[in-house]
């Protein structure tokens, strides 16, 4: 293709990229690096219906005055991002100073809202992305070998749980675990402790929200191998079990490399998501237990006292920075396989 | 001058009765924000039967209406004319200029209103209350009797003797609920708690916060005392899931607030036996202090800053309308009224014994909401035991210093 043609040919998703990608994040960008301006505060005397008290106020106009002069507050450069909210570059190094042991310092850090966070988001995105292919593959093994009449059915209530919406999902699952929901009585009837609770520990809830995350997410790899499997060459196959091979070597020798790509992809998209890991904290209520990244640009945002939006301008920016660096083992690997094909 | 005012204020109270239809006014959009529960329903009824005649009016009622309020209001011309505030809403609105003086529409339609209602800032009327709220204390006297209790606690530490005894006598594992779910509903907890103890929150005159203390750790303490007769799940616990757990008879003693009141004592989601035996009564005190450990609330009209001067007109004449005394004496027990024709009723016993024990209205402090959310999502580690009130006191002040500083509050 000439370099003319292509230009005209990819500037419509340029342009699109441009407004609706790069433009957002670099004001997301600017916004980090900005706090609010320093309140001009009087002593006002206020009365309610309970009585008078002289308290301190925003003198409005004077504010005002401020914001008119600068709309996006003072500059502040990375002290958003060193705060104690966020990577808490102080509180580390204290920490550090006064840990005696690596377990001291751990439970230090883990006391800080961004690495706790942190904390929960890699183990979510680690422990949910091999288990969703691992499920995945074997459903979709399962179902390729079904006779044919059951199978629509079969596809079709296998796909149920990503078809529920992740927030509905959650708190039907809220309901199922209560102490009285079905899920929590039979887990007390189990193990014989009439006070188990998968809510009030914070290790069952982890566990709780990486199952929740598993079931929601493995039909997605299941139906993205399913497809590959309908690609994968019966000749192959056959010369395979001539050869004397059992299934289990089909799947590991013709199958298993056969979707590779698949797999590149679906890691992709998995780790992507689960680093974005959002709806089943708040459907869980889970927040006492478990926070992630999303979930704390979420809290500065909808703050009923006001929003921080340099807060979570800054969350967003360093979210966007682990999805990068989690994506460039992927990303490195589709680019070797890329150039090895144009050589 | 007076004389005038007073006679066209008659006036319009003349035509509010006469002509159901219009409530005196002629033209306008009255557009309003506020949250949901049946006193505001009330409210916002009567303010829907000034449609009209050249007279538009819609209601927004939702539990999210602090989410979407300041965006909503910034805009010019603002997306809502009203909206139904409270003490803390009012000044997160006041924060950025969203509401108007109210001098002039009080003057000229504001004469069936008590004095007490006005909500003055600097001199200038910035809302008019018409309804308090507190939380306080919610108890079962059967239960309490089986357990060999006679009297309704007076105190947290009767409070917790009463809880003890309950669990002991076999009667309940977990008889007691605040709402504990972490954020909002937690830090409303601390703040409520330490409200007990006079203390302050903040350095007088400045943003810096004054928690980490003996008092702060006492608060913390009672707390965790109080949630050890709590269901393991207290995290979860919302106002919501609160009155659920009251209503299906399995608690004993509750801190809920007043408007849940009426809705627990109806013959609607509940037994016989549980209405019939549950009183609310004032907000306990604890530690030998003398305020009862609440902060006092109050629903009031605020008028947006960015409308035209008609619009402002029309929505306060119809907001009149909604807290008129008709409305009141048609509701007495949705609400603790403050407006004229307000009779006590029982399912206001507990806000109004609350006030009158006095306690303390909630602050109304610009930087009061930092704290707020800075409590309630520092705390549950402590209440879960994995460390020490010291330290959590010390993460609270920390969370808050970033957070103010990011406001502009601290420098």
């Amino acid at each position: 293709m000439k370099n003319r043609t292509f230009f005209w040919f990819i500037l419509p998703s340029l342009v699109t990229m441009v407004l609706f990608i790069a433009l957002p994040i670099g004001s997301v960008v600017i916004q980090s690096l900005h706090i609010e301006h320093s309140a001009v505060l009087k002593e006002v005397k206020s009365c309610g219906p309970f009585g008078c008290k002289n308290q301190v106020q925003i003198d409005v106009e004077a504010t005002a005055a401020l914001k008119e002069e600068k709309p996006l507050g003072q500059f502040t450069g990375f002290g958003t991002y060193k705060n104690r909210n966020h990577l808490a570059l102080n509180e580390l190094t204290k920490a550090w100073g006064t840990s005696s042991t690596w377990e001291h310092y751990f439970s230090k850090v883990y006391n800080l809202p961004f690495y706790r966070a942190l904390a929960f988001t890699l183990t979510y995105t680690f422990v949910v992305t091999p288990l969703v292919l691992l499920l995945g593959f074997c459903i979709a093994l399962g179902v390729n070998s079904l006779p044919k009449w059951i199978k629509g059915p079969t596809i079709f209530v296998s796909l149920l749980p990503m078809i529920v919406t992740p927030l509905i999902g959650s708190l039907i699952l809220f309901w199922m675990i209560d102490a009285k929901g079905i899920f929590g009585a039979s887990l007390q009837w189990i193990f014989e402790d009439p006070n188990l609770s998968l809510k009030a520990s914070s290790t069952l809830t982890w566990i709780m929200l990486i199952v929740y995350g598993v079931w929601h997410s493995a039909p997605f790899a299941f139906i993205v191998f399913y497809a590959g499997l309908q690609t994968v060459p019966t000749e192959t196959i056959e010369a395979a079990m001539i050869d004397g091979a059992s299934r289990w070597e089909r799947t590991r020798y013709v199958i298993l490399p056969h979707l590779v790509p698949l797999i590149v992809f679906i890691s992709l998209i998995q780790l992507m998501d689960n680093f974005r890991v959002f709806e089943p904290i708040v459907g869980f209520s889970a927040q006492a237990s478990a926070t992630s990244l999303s979930w704390i640009i979420y809290n500065d945002l909808t703050g009923s006292e006001g929003s921080f939006f340099g807060s979570a301008g800054a969350t967003s920016v360093l979210t966007i920075l682990g999805v990068a660096v989690l994506l460039i083992p992927v990303l490195i690997r589709t680019w070797r396989d890329f150039s090895r094909k144009v050589v | 001058m007076f004389l005038k005012k007073v006679m066209v204020a008659g006036a319009f109270i003349m035509l509010g009765n006469t002509a159901m239809a219009g409530c005196g006014i002629s033209s306008g959009n009255v557009n309003v924000l506020a949250n949901d529960f049946p006193a505001i329903q009330a409210v916002t009824d009567a303010v829907k039967a000034c449609a009209g005649n050249g007279v538009t009016v819609e209601t927004n009622l939702t539990k999210d209406h602090k989410d979407i309020m300041v965006a909503a209001l910034t805009a010019n011309p603002a997306k809502y004319t009203s909206v139904i505030t409270s003490n803390s809403t009012l000044v997160t609105l006041m924060n950025d200029g969203l509401v108007r003086s109210l001098d002039d529409l009080v003057a000229k339609h504001g004469a069936a209103l008590n004095p007490s209602q006005m909500v003055t800032v600097d001199g200038k009327i910035m809302a008019v209350a018409f309804s308090a709220n507190a939380q306080h204390l919610f108890s079962r006297t059967d239960v309490l009797k089986k357990a060999g209790i006679s009297s309704i606690p007076a105190t947290y530490e009767d409070v917790l003797a009463a809880a003890k005894a309950i669990k002991s006598a076999g009667l309940m594992d977990y008889p007691v609920a605040l709402n504990t779910a972490p954020g909002w509903n937690l830090g409303e907890e601390f703040v409520n708690m330490y409200m007990g103890t006079g203390a302050d929150f903040f350095k007088p005159g400045t943003a810096e916060v004054a928690i980490n203390n003996a008092h702060g750790v006492a608060t913390l303490n009672m707390l965790k005392s109080l949630v050890a007769y709590s269901n393991p799940d207290y995290l979860t616990y919302d106002s919501n899931a609160t009155q659920a757990e009251w209503e299906a008879g399995n608690l004993a003693l509750a801190t809920l607030w007043g408007t849940r009141g009426a809705p627990i004592l109806d013959d609607e989601g509940s037994s016989e036996a549980v209405t019939s035996s549950t009183v609310l009564s004032s907000a306990p005190t604890w530690g030998n202090n003398a305020r009862p450990a609440s902060t006092l609330w109050w629903d009031g009209i605020s008028i947006s800053a960015n409308i035209s001067d008609e619009d402002a007109e029309a929505t306060f004449v119809a907001m009149m309308n909604g807290i008129s005394s008709d409305v009141i004496k048609a509701n007495q027990e949705k609400a603790v009224w403050l407006g004229k024709g307000y009779t006590p009723t029982s399912a206001s016993a507990g806000v109004s014994a609350t006030a009158a024990g006095g306690a303390a209205p909630y602050p109304m402090l610009p930087f009061m909401g930092t704290l707020h959310m800075a409590v309630g999502n520092e705390m549950s580690d402590f209440l879960q035991g994995s460390e020490s009130a010291e330290q959590a006191l010390t993460d609270i002040e920390a969370a808050y210093t970033a957070s103010a500083t990011e406001k502009g509050f601290l420098k």
